[in-house]
């Protein structure tokens, strides 16, 4: 496993493969806390912190334990099982032991719990990376994948609150006002990423 | 084994290890709640303004209970009597209470300055800030679209002829207009200051000001110079005045050939 191919697998996580631009995953969280940057910000990092704690577990368990028993299609529901639990485990042992950062992530940890976005990426990586024979190299990927699609996450928060800041101040017509305009420009956005698609061949490829 | 029994068996021994890890760790990781702390909150007004400098009441509930060193005056909305009662509740003396409200470091109505341009965007000044820093003619004034006015909770602070005025009696000194101002030319001050600079403009030079606000501060710097206490710096060619030293002998506002400084309330 090369370090090129972990960072392809990033670059393609944020840009061409971004979770909420181009699969249409974690929606709700985009709209609704990207009306101001610093919530945007926290909510973002909390996204990161938990695909990757969920990848950290649920690959695993897809490995050893779902597969072994030929119980693959049981994933959605242990996923989402697993997940919860780890995320509320993770808040109290933040909230004892490290209380500014639990104070910081603390209002979004259990708002992403069971976010589609999260749940996106662990099924993902199991469907991609998954290898019955060996079990380092693709959970290495995996936890790549699960890291650039966290970043793509936050890109797309910040970007979209830079562009509520300003939607705020623009005089829409009332028809448009509100939600309306957001998701037109957020669809705009998503737009724009379609220019990314094909880049990542050309430099690695 | 069937393959139902074995699907119910992984999924439920997944469920199990999980509940006992919860379980186990909410026992051993339990934190304790100060009980005061909610006694203090339901002192507090609950207006969430953020006025005492605390993310809303929860967080000042929690500041005081925590840190001894807290004052327990600091809520405005609530005034004396909410002091007294978190008082009560933790056995401290109140301190005095010291009133305070916003005040608009600007005097640029319609009568001393202009709009340099036509703006026919969105009617609010964080919109006409976007534009070149406003369409008034000087660039750190009020922009007097009413952002504030629209902000302010308690109906204390008015637009009239394009400068935003404050009502002292109504204000209670939340910081929400000083948040909400794009020019950031609003303050919270003791009303017991005794002299306010009421200019925020940045230029130097007296043509180069009257041009654009007959009212404005042009940075000649003689009210530093003439101040018995030396409380008085130029910061970017406009006087800040340090309530620390300051003796309110009123010199400054003799001074100033622009009547920039003014006394925080009329002298009587």
């Amino acid at each position: 496993m090369s370090v090129k191919a972990i960072f392809a697998i990033i670059l393609t996580a944020v840009f061409i493969n971004n979770y909420v631009l181009q699969q249409f995953l974690g929606i709700c969280p985009f709209l609704g806390v990207s009306k101001k940057f610093d919530s945007a910000l926290g909510m973002s990092i909390a996204v990161i912190f938990v695909m990757l704690l969920a990848t950290v577990v649920t690959y695993p368990i897809q490995h050893f334990v779902l597969d072994q028993n030929g119980l693959g299609y049981m994933q959605t529901i242990v996923f989402i099982l697993v997940i919860a639990a780890l995320v509320q485990l993770v808040e109290i042992v933040l909230k004892k032991h490290i209380p500014g950062l639990h104070a910081s992530l603390g209002v979004y940890l259990p708002l992403i719990t069971t976010n589609c976005a999260v749940l996106g990426v662990c099924i993902a990586n199991v469907d991609n990376y998954i290898d019955a024979a060996t079990f380092g190299a693709g959970y290495v990927q995996a936890l790549a994948n699960a890291f650039g699609s966290g970043v793509g996450f936050l890109m797309a928060m910040l970007l979209f609150s830079g562009i509520r800041a300003r939607i705020e101040d623009n005089d829409a017509p009332p028809a448009f006002k509100g939600m309306p305009i957001t998701l037109i420009s957020a669809a705009i956005l998503s737009v724009a990423f379609f220019g990314f698609a094909g880049v990542i061949e050309n430099i690695f490829g | 084994m069937s393959p139902i029994i074995t699907a119910v068996v992984v999924v439920a021994g997944i469920g199990v290890v999980c509940a006992v890890l919860l379980s186990v760790a909410s026992k051993l990781m339990a934190v304790q709640v100060d009980e005061r702390i909610p006694k203090v909150r339901e002192c507090l007004p609950g207006a969430n303004c953020g006025g005492c400098g605390y993310p809303g009441c929860d967080g000042y509930a929690a500041a005081i209970v925590e840190d001894e060193s807290t004052p327990i005056n600091l809520c405005a909305p609530g005034g004396p009597a909410t002091a007294e009662a978190i008082g009560q509740v933790l056995g401290r003396e109140v301190g005095a209470i010291v009133k305070q409200s916003a005040f608009v470091h600007c005097r640029g109505d319609c009568g001393v300055t202009g709009r340099k341009d036509d703006f026919q965007g969105e009617k609010t000044c964080a919109a006409a800030k976007l534009l070149f820093s406003g369409d008034k003619k000087c660039a750190y004034g009020c922009l007097g679209y009413g952002d504030c006015e629209r902000a302010c909770p308690e109906d204390a602070i008015h637009v009239v002829d394009t400068l935003a005025r404050v009502d002292p009696d109504r204000c209670i000194a939340c910081g929400i207009c000083v948040r909400t101002c794009p020019q950031h030319i609003i303050s919270i001050r003791a009303e017991s200051t005794p002299v306010v600079v009421k200019c925020s403009n940045h230029y130097k030079g007296k043509n180069v000001v009257t041009e654009k606000c007959t009212a404005g501060c042009f940075g000649c710097s003689v009210c530093s110079i003439k101040c018995p206490e030396k409380a008085i710096t130029m910061v970017d060619d406009l006087p800040v005045i340090d309530p620390e030293k300051c003796v309110g002998c009123q010199t400054c506002v003799k001074v100033c050939p622009a009547k920039c400084i003014l006394p925080r309330k009329p002298l009587a």
